[in-house]
């Protein structure tokens, strides 16, 4: 089964992180990097970036779809970072999601990453099957 | 009650590994190491429930276990300098499961001694997959789809063996370093092997038994990040299982490479295959055994369509692979890619001479080849012939299936 981990930090989480050593931060990241990796359950994982000039938002309530800057949603709800893990077991993302080393303020949202046995009769449909392909091209690792 | 058991199998899982090197480092003694382990895990059962997951459920368990040692010890009236330096110990016992590269130098021994060659081939594969893997003996049957008692009393006899022979807790000599990591490497592929073309039974595939051996050889490469042999066994089963997908029908019934919806293959896992190929060639110590493999299933991975595949490419890699691990499958899958390269007619003369030196005899692969090139030369009766002797020599239903399908066609 696969797991998406994702960062949600609220607005006092990130004063924290604005606040706290760089260096302890990265070292307690990268130890928890290294534990996924070796435990051979890292598929994939991320930080993203905060910068307002990199980031945009389209929002489809019109047509065309209005682009505008800026991450999505309050700032108090930023999605920083995400990890993609293999596991036998709900409660092994449980165990993997809970090490993370986050502080107050910080939450990780875990969803189950969908596969193509979920869809059991629409495994044919080849809207799906073009997905496969489209994933390809974009060259997701 | 029953979250508490996931969440200790969870636990286990992704401690085991760590906890019985620990204690094997303690004790000297795997054996012991892994019954102090499993005592740890029933009392786990029982206690958490009531107070709750620890903060660190991997120390917790060894802290646990450490304790019945020196109670052991202590019943036995050992007290010798070792009794009292892990009594001394015991304390800092929480902090333990912090320690980073010595823990690994453990856990690399134990995958050693798990692998050892005094053990059997079967107790080498169950060994591995409840010490190193983390997975309980049901959960071990389950996959192999034998009664929990096989696997049990596999495990006791490995066991057995090990005290017999008196195996330490070492790391093997460096003269025997290369031949004992093929052997590990075996093993992981061995169980890979079993979940990808499952031979018995009516299930060609076992994926949950593929993906336990994926995780272990990741393990493998992140304790020998200096084996190239380590990443380029991570690459070919990445690349191997990223083809699951297109590898059935809804049916159950088969579908070979060549008809497969390459839409389906999963091109994340191709990425992750590829990347773990590139670690290993980028040790520059050459390609060994795996990795020519995965880079044969990297031609596959890569290619758009059967036609579009660089068949000579895969011609020269199976070429390579057959002088440094000479072996009659390699030299039939040359036949394959020399049939696909320049033709039929070449091929089958390969597979001849395989067949006159009397290779894979009770093996279903060289008459269903053979049947293949003889009905691509338009040898229709012989062609029918081969195929139903592959039926009738093949373990597997699906695949009993697929042949008989072909004698029928001609």
């Amino acid at each position: 089964m696969k797991y998406m981990l994702i960062m949600r930090a609220t607005e006092a989480a990130r004063q924290d992180y604005d606040k706290a050593d760089i260096n302890e931060i990265i070292e307690k990241m990268g130890a928890y990097n290294e534990a996924l990796f070796k435990a051979g359950v890292m598929l994939a994982g991320d930080g993203l970036a905060d910068s307002m000039a990199d980031n945009f938002v389209v929002d489809f309530t019109a047509d065309p779809p209005i682009v505008t800057d800026g991450p999505y949603g309050e700032t108090h709800e930023l999605f920083s970072g995400f990890w993609m893990i293999e596991v036998a077991s709900k409660e092994e993302a449980i165990q993997w999601a809970s090490r993370c080393p986050l502080g107050p303020g910080s939450k990780l949202e875990v969803r189950r990453v969908t596969e193509m046995s979920d869809f059991g009769e629409a495994a044919d449909n080849p809207v799906l099957a073009q997905q496969e392909l489209w994933r390809a091209e974009g060259g997701q690792a | 009650m029953a979250d508490a058991r996931r969440t200790v199998e969870a636990v286990w899982r992704i401690e085991s590994a760590r906890i019985v090197a620990t204690l094997a480092r303690m004790t000297n003694d795997v054996v012991l190491a892994e019954d102090l382990a499993q005592e740890a895990v029933v009392d786990a059962l029982r206690q958490w429930p009531e107070s709750g997951i620890p903060q660190n459920p991997g120390a917790w368990l060894t802290a646990v276990a450490k304790r019945r040692a020196i109670d052991t010890w202590r019943r036995r009236e050992r007290l010798d300098a070792r009794y009292r330096a892990m009594a001394h110990d015991l304390p800092r016992a929480g902090t333990a499961a912090d320690a980073g590269e010595p823990i690994d130098d453990d856990v690399l021994r134990l995958v050693f001694i798990a692998c050892h060659p005094v053990l059997s081939r079967e107790a080498q594969v169950a060994l591995t997959l409840r010490l190193i893997g983390g997975l309980t003996t049901e959960e071990i049957a389950r996959l192999f789809l034998v009664p929990v008692a096989t696997i049990q009393q596999r495990i006791v006899r490995a066991k057995k063996t090990l005290a017999a022979a008196k195996v330490p807790f070492e790391a093997p000599d460096p003269t025997e370093w290369r031949a004992r990591l093929g052997s590990v490497l075996g093993v992981v592929y061995l169980i890979f092997t079993e979940g990808y073309a499952a031979t018995a039974g009516d299930h060609w595939m076992r994926i949950d038994l593929a993906n336990e051996a994926l995780r272990l050889a990741r393990v493998l490469a992140g304790l020998t990040p200096r084996e190239p042999e380590a990443h380029a066994l991570v690459a070919l089963m990445e690349l191997q299982a990223s083809r699951f997908g297109a590898r059935l029908r809804a049916d159950g019934t088969p579908i070979l490479l060549a008809d497969q919806d390459r839409g389906r293959w999963d091109h994340a896992q191709i990425g992750r295959g590829q990347a773990a190929l590139a670690r290993a060639d980028a040790l520059g110590r050459g390609r060994g055994n795996y990795a020519l493999q995965a880079a044969i299933a990297q031609c596959h991975a890569t290619a758009p369509s059967v036609a579009d595949t660089d068949w000579a490419r895969i011609v020269l890699l199976y070429e390579a692979l057959g002088r440094i691990a000479p072996n009659p499958v390699v030299e039939l899958n040359r036949a394959v890619a020399v049939a696909m390269a320049t033709g039929p007619a070449s091929a089958l003369r390969i597979v001849v001479d395989l067949a006159d030196a009397g290779a894979l005899r009770g093996s279903a692969l060289l008459p269903s080849v053979r049947g293949e090139l003889l009905a691509r030369l338009g040898r229709g009766e012989e062609a029918r012939s081969e195929f139903v002797t592959a039926a009738a020599l093949t373990g597997n239903e699906r695949e009993r299936g697929v042949l008989l399908a072909k004698a029928a066609a001609l």
